[in-house]
């Protein structure tokens, strides 16, 4: 469970986390979206206590973070940006290191350890300095420090930055399976990551929040949201399939690729154009080599809300 | 407790991890010897004591211990991993101490290799090594509060040679705060009273009676106050730019 109220973060005259307030529970995984410089990290150390807020508050399990921070962070798991570690040491050492921070002991331990150097597939490099792995290792060495207690509340800044598309999958994975009995917290530029891993998205410009949603709710404010796009086999159909798209009532406009022989058609708002469009193709005789019929486009509405 | 005790462990282990801990104490312990037996001039003396070794360690403190201190702080900073540290279930102050105690084991260690000078000084004739061992504890002391000085310089920024430069200054002015070149820049415009107080602030004059194996209550506890100073303002300055 988190929670933070009108979080607030002031530099001098610049304000980079404006009035920030939203709650998080179980089973929640919610991905922090925005524009490099946007105020996801600040908000994020903010909530974890390692900045504290010019206003406003930030809760971890009902611990108010400045007035108990020590049982506010024994709930946290985090991952900071850029997967900092102590170079020098081993994996095992590190992990170890932060095994007997965060008071685990025996047998727990033991197991907690194991657990995540198998989950992370850090077998092979535990004798290994950090310095010399490379940056998918550091980030998964970063991750499995950050889980290593079985926190209720994990925050992941950027948790795939750096790895490979198997090794995203694997973590992507890893967050889901996680993601029943916890809270979670994503920060992320990827916005396939979104629909993959994250059930509601905030996304944050300049600070504040601009959109609080889920991904589908999200998706569905795109243009494109039930569009229809159609390709073309034949080259001398082309212009004739224009103005017969651009025709129908129910369309708002078309977008145009000649060079691909591509017809987007996009909707009036709340209006279904698919089975116009077939019934069309139909009546003028177009032959197809591709139709399909788009729910949104994810990088248009992260564009228009944050431009 | 058991959290400064953990930090302090993996610290110390950092030292050593990396070759710089033995490149350090070699030149440590060179220097020492050098000093000792050519400047001292340990032979000439023809005393059995260890008066020529621990004269220097103002002098060998001044350069070698910014060298320890100056990556305590502005490392972590550097890399980032402070933010990793602090967001731990652990208090800014058992990290500040964790760390502080860490560097000064480390040169606890560079003094105790110190131990043939005091082998040979035990050969060659026959000394009172209680006083010795007091002039060793002074000199730990002494370090301790060079140490603090350069925590709080480190903590102060990103870049471990400025930390170097600004821990060596200040660790320079304290050392001669009795002499004219620096109560010579307060006399000008300072109250008497003022001028007394910086003067009284000299680690030489508080070493001075140490390294003779005298334990004045007065000194100890000023090395001790030294070191409690600059631990809280290591702790203030990391609190207000651990961030930046």
């Amino acid at each position: 469970m988190i929670s933070t109220e009108r979080l607030t973060r002031r530099y001098h005259t610049l304000t980079a986390v404006d009035d920030v307030s939203f709650k998080a529970g179980p089973g929640e995984v919610l991905g922090f979206l925005g524009p490099n410089g946007a105020g996801k990290t600040t908000t994020m150390r903010m909530i974890a206590g390692f900045i504290a807020p010019t206003e406003g508050t930030a809760s971890i399990c009902g611990h108010d973070i400045e007035r108990a921070p020590l049982a506010a962070k024994r709930a946290l798991g985090y991952l900071p940006e850029g997967a900092p570690s102590y170079g020098e040491m081993s994996v095992r050492a590190f992990l170890e290191f932060i095994a007997d921070l965060r008071g685990l002991q025996g047998a727990t331990r033991r197991s907690r350890l194991d657990h995540v150097i198998s989950r992370l597939a850090l077998q092979d490099v535990t004798a290994q300095s950090i310095d010399t792995l490379s940056k998918g290792f550091r980030r998964r060495v970063g991750i499995a420090q950050a889980i290593l207690h079985d926190p209720p509340v994990l925050i992941l800044d950027e948790p795939t930055d750096g790895l490979d598309p198997n090794q995203k999958h694997e973590v992507r994975a890893l967050i889901n399976e996680m993601a029943a009995e916890k809270t979670i917290v994503v920060s992320t530029h990827i916005l396939e990551e979104v629909e993959a891993v994250c059930t509601r998205a905030i996304i944050i410009a300049r600070g504040r929040i601009v959109a609080d949603d889920t991904p589908q709710g999200l998706t569905a404010r795109s243009r494109y949201h039930n569009a229809v796009s159609l390709q073309l086999a034949q080259a001398e159909q082309y212009s004739r399939a224009h103005a017969a798209l651009a025709a129908l009532p129910q369309v708002a406009s078309v977008e145009a690729s000649e060079r691909d022989l591509r017809l987007t058609a996009l909707p009036q708002p709340g209006e279904s154009i698919l089975a116009a469009v077939t019934e069309l193709t139909v009546q003028q005789g177009l032959e197809l080599k591709t139709l399909a019929l788009e729910s949104g486009r994810l990088d248009e509405v992260f564009r228009s809300i944050t431009a | 407790m058991g959290h400064i005790v953990t930090i302090t462990k993996r610290e110390l282990a950092g030292y050593f991890a990396t070759p710089v801990a033995y490149v350090f104490i070699l030149i440590f312990l060179l220097l020492a010897a050098a000093f000792t037996f050519y400047l001292g001039g340990f032979y000439e003396r023809g005393q059995a004591d260890l008066l020529p070794f621990f004269n220097f360690h103002p002098w060998l403190y001044l350069f070698l211990i910014p060298a320890i201190s100056m990556r305590l702080w502005a490392e972590e900073r550097k890399s980032g991993s402070i933010e990793l540290l602090l967001t731990l279930p652990v208090t800014l102050w058992q990290a500040v101490l964790g760390k502080f105690l860490a560097a000064w084991a480390f040169t606890a260690i560079a003094l105790a290799l110190t131990f043939p000078i005091w082998i040979t000084v035990n050969y060659l004739g026959s000394p009172d090594n209680g006083v010795i061992v007091a002039s060793y504890f002074g000199s730990l002391l002494m370090a301790g509060a060079f140490l603090a000085i350069g925590s709080c310089m480190s903590a102060l920024t990103r870049n471990q040679v400025v930390a170097f430069i600004l821990a060596v200054v200040v660790c320079f002015a304290f050392l001669l705060a009795g002499f004219p070149l620096v109560l010579d820049a307060f006399r000008a415009w300072a109250p008497q009273a003022l001028v007394d107080a910086v003067a009284s602030l000299s680690f030489l004059t508080h070493f001075e009676a140490l390294s003779k194996g005298v334990l004045d209550l007065r000194d100890v506890l000023y090395f001790a106050l030294a070191m409690a100073f600059f631990l809280i303002a290591t702790a203030f300055v990391l609190d207000d730019r651990k961030s930046e």
